[in-house]
């Protein structure tokens, strides 16, 4: 009863605020409290979006933390599907969580993802001290012996992390991936330290995680997960070079309401492209790590399903959903 | 040197005119907290988190406003013993035992700057070994894998637990109480939910801070309603407050000997300060010639319990910023704080926050030389705080708790959890089971689970992993006899008959 009434509040704060904003005032939800990745996003996008004149008033940023991300996700689908002024902010996560279904039931067609305007590469790391000298090399040792290689990531079992080794063993036509060890430790820190105290053989996370150990030496890495090369890091090879057609990306993005018009969502997909090509976001790019990648409209919806599909598959295979 | 350059970016973040005023507000309110009877340090920061929340601080700010409380409390838990014979803290107890004797000969004025002064030199030595073996244990991190965190985890409940009961199965039921509480939430292996019984304020878990203020807090105000009327005076006479020259410099070799002893017995986790007192006055007694005068008011015996529990109170820091795993229950609330705040303890926390580590230390270094002013010339104040009356005091406590959690979660149904983990806490105390051991085991169940089932993992199931490797052999066998041995030890030592001492919460 108590989060009727909480939900009730919720639409009809909601409403007051349509009611004062006009125009292209906009709306960014971040699924979870300032600081992270979301409110990131959030953020410098709704202020990129102001000085770049393509909307009114500043971009208000609200901050709604709960269940990953599930809470917001429910209030859009069930109180706001018909906002044009609203954007929230997603990345991998948010649709990892979604096909594993850990929103409450809610599904990935409930929204429209209008665009990624840039990506923390996935990567698959190794002390510097590993006998694997490329990719291919750890590929076999696991074939004859899928005990024998243990990974190490920050994300849960089932979570993105998990997911890039399994798909690169699977685009080398091992299918027997519930042999596969992971372990899911607190962070990409954390996964690394185990790698090169030797408790794991590998580690796998994102480019932002391992930059600092990269310098020091303390790690090698075998592949970056993505299409070309990561600038800056040019003598990292990545993993379809290495005949292991994977990219793994954790994109970071936005969604909209599913209810909105189609002019209203070109509308969004046109401004994110503004955003993804203005030189503020490039900067604001190489200051965290990211990496380029630009996905908008209809083609990220696309390419959105192919990447829900492909992980609701692998789910299932490793049993963290039926 | 390296230490000292980042010394030099500590005291540029410590020196600033905002975290030196909170250095000096945690260092008086702390002594006042560790004064009072019944309120020791953990139940102080645990009051304290909430609000510092509230005020809006940084990582930084709420990190020194708090450790000055848990220093300041340290030094403030010697007057009340000197002065009414009841610790003010259970890490005080030791310094009852020459104290109150000093006391009643009318040398209470010099009892309090003996002992003042020893807690500033166990501090002070207490700080700078932090400096110096903190980095170092950093570096320890790359050889612990699952097996060893968890028997670390492990080290950490026997310890703690065997410590703070005079009933071993007493603490380790309080220890599963607490893993069981744990368990609530989201299982994050799988995602499934487990004894949630479908309540969705129950998902994310029980928030530690709910349960620690309840437990601490507001089981603290259940007591005291219970109580009433009982309070206590001070009846021994505080006369001019003079430094006593000869027997501080006599005391030289008991303060530094009771450093060493007392910083290592905090770097133990789980033993803590009260461990550190023990030790160090128990050592200092073995060695005097002077035996007899013990135990009937001798300085040493003052100073050597007193440095001895001040440096262990540093000596815990160490552990809990390198490893995670709290070295005393203050430590334990500590690193509550620590993780709400996003800041991961462990051996990374070093290169990745020097910021917050070095500003923390280098104000631990201020604070202290505040507390040694606060301690000796205006040791006066403090002794008029200890004839506040309980029915303004708790309120007050209560009215904090309150305020504290509902601007920290926004939440109702936190705020009568709160209550209902009072009320747990008050049947606990009554029935003389710790409660120290139900906060770590809600602090830590789910990351002890995490490195049970990463362990696992690795392993494919073989439960001897868990016993594969020397360090984690040496810390199971340390578990076991940090278990085993209090019920030895309580043999030996001698309790002063005291009203109230059964938590021991330092």
């Amino acid at each position: 009863m108590k989060f009727t009434l909480l939900k009730a509040l919720g639409t009809s704060a909601a409403i007051s605020l349509m009611a004062t904003s006009s125009g292209w005032a906009a709306e960014c939800i971040a699924p979870a409290n300032p600081g992270g990745g979301w409110d990131f996003t959030c953020r410098q996008v709704g202020k990129i979006l102001y000085d770049l004149k393509l909307v009114d008033a500043p971009v208000q940023v609200t901050n709604m933390a709960g269940a990953g991300g599930g809470l917001a996700y429910s209030t859009v689908v069930n109180d706001r599907s018909e906002d044009a002024n609203l954007i929230v902010a997603a990345s991998s996560a948010t649709t990892t969580r979604l096909a594993q279904n850990a929103f409450g039931g809610a599904t990935a067609d409930q929204v429209r993802f209008v665009g990624a305007i840039g990506a923390d590469p996935g990567v698959i790391v190794v002390a510097k001290d590993s006998p694997f000298q490329t990719l291919g090399d750890m590929v076999e040792a696991i074939k004859a012996d899928p005990g024998s290689v243990a990974f190490a990531g920050g994300s849960a079992v089932g979570g993105f992390d998990h997911m890039k080794p399994l798909q690169v063993l699977k685009a080398a036509g091992f299918n027997d991936i519930t042999k596969i060890k992971y372990i899911s430790v607190d962070g990409g820190a954390d996964a690394i330290t185990q790698t090169v105290g030797g408790f794991t053989q590998a580690m796998t996370g994102d480019m932002s995680e391992i930059v600092g150990f990269i310098k020091s030496g303390e790690v090698r890495a075998l592949a970056v997960l993505t299409e070309e090369r990561v600038p800056g890091f040019d003598d990292i090879p990545t993993a379809r070079e290495q005949g292991f057609d994977v990219v793994a990306v954790n994109w970071r993005g936005l969604y909209v309401p599913k209810g909105i018009s189609d002019e209203a969502f070109n509308g969004w997909a046109d401004k994110l492209k503004a955003v993804a090509e203005s030189d503020e976001w490039k900067a604001s790019m190489e200051a965290n790590g990211l990496a380029p990648f630009t996905l908008v409209g209809a083609e990220f919806q696309t390419w959105i399903d192919d990447v829900v599909a492909e992980t609701v598959t692998l789910s299932k295979e490793i049993g963290v959903i039926q | 040197m390296d230490i000292l350059s980042n010394l030099a970016l500590g005291f540029s973040i410590a020196l600033s005119p905002f975290t030196l005023m909170l250095a000096v507000v945690g260092a008086f309110v702390g002594t006042i907290i560790g004064a009072l009877p019944g309120l020791g340090p953990s139940n102080g920061v645990a009051i304290l988190i909430p609000l510092a929340f509230t005020m809006g601080l940084d990582a930084t700010s709420s990190l020194v406003l708090l450790t000055s409380v848990y220093y300041g409390a340290m030094y403030g838990g010697r007057i009340s013993s000197i002065l009414l014979n009841i610790p003010g803290d259970e890490p005080a107890l030791m310094t009852t035992l020459d104290g109150y004797p000093m006391a009643k000969q009318g040398r209470a004025g010099d009892a309090l700057v003996i002992s003042g002064v020893a807690s500033f030199v166990g501090a002070f030595f207490a700080t700078i070994g932090l400096m110096i073996l903190a980095p170092m244990l950093a570096r320890v991190a790359y050889f612990f894998g699952p097996a060893e965190y968890f028997a670390l985890y492990l080290l950490a409940f026997c310890t703690l637990g065997g410590m703070a009961s005079q009933n071993q199965a007493k603490a380790a039921l309080a220890a599963c109480l607490g893993l069981g509480i744990a368990m609530i939430g989201l299982d994050n292996n799988t995602g499934m939910p487990r004894f949630t019984y479908g309540n969705l304020h129950l998902m994310d878990g029980v928030d530690f801070l709910v349960a620690i203020v309840g437990l601490f807090a507001i089981a603290e105000v259940f007591f005291f309603i219970e109580s009433h009327g009982r309070d206590s005076a001070v009846g021994v006479k505080l006369g001019k407050i003079t430094i006593p020259v000869k027997d501080i410099i006599g005391s030289t070799g008991a303060m530094l000997r009771s450093t060493v002893i007392g910083f290592f017995a905090g770097v133990l986790p789980g033993a803590g300060a009260s461990l550190g007192s023990f030790m160090a006055y128990m050592a200092q007694k073995a060695i005097d010639p002077d035996k007899a005068s013990y135990g009937k008011g001798n300085p040493r015996g003052v100073a050597a319990p007193e440095a001895g529990n001040n440096a262990a109170a540093g000596g815990a820091l160490v552990p809990m910023l390198t490893l995670g795993v709290p070295g005393s229950g203050t430590t334990a609330v500590l690193l509550a704080l620590l993780m709400t705040l996003n800041i991961t303890p462990g051996p990374t926390l070093f290169t990745d926050r020097p910021d917050v580590v070095w500003g923390l230390i280098a104000s631990l270094l201020i604070a202290n030389v505040v507390l040694l002013v606060m301690n000796v010339p205006m040791v006066k104040i403090f002794v008029k705080v200890l004839m506040v009356p309980a029915w303004i005091l708790m309120p007050g406590v209560t009215m904090v708790s309150f305020v504290g959690i509902y601007s920290l979660t926004g939440s109702y149904f936190d705020l009568v959890l709160m209550i209902a983990f009072g009320a747990l806490g008050y049947v606990l105390r009554k029935l003389d089971v710790p409660t120290v051991p139900v906060i770590l085991g809600i602090l830590l169940g789910n990351q002890m689970e995490n490195a049970l089932r990463r362990a696992m993992t690795l392993s494919d199931g073989d439960w001897t992993y868990l016993f594969s490797t020397p360090i984690a052999i040496g810390l199971w066998v340390a578990a076991i006899a940090g278990f085993v041995a209090p019920m030895f030890l309580r043999g030996v030592m001698k309790k002063p008959a005291i009203a109230d001492a059964d938590d021991l919460a330092d």
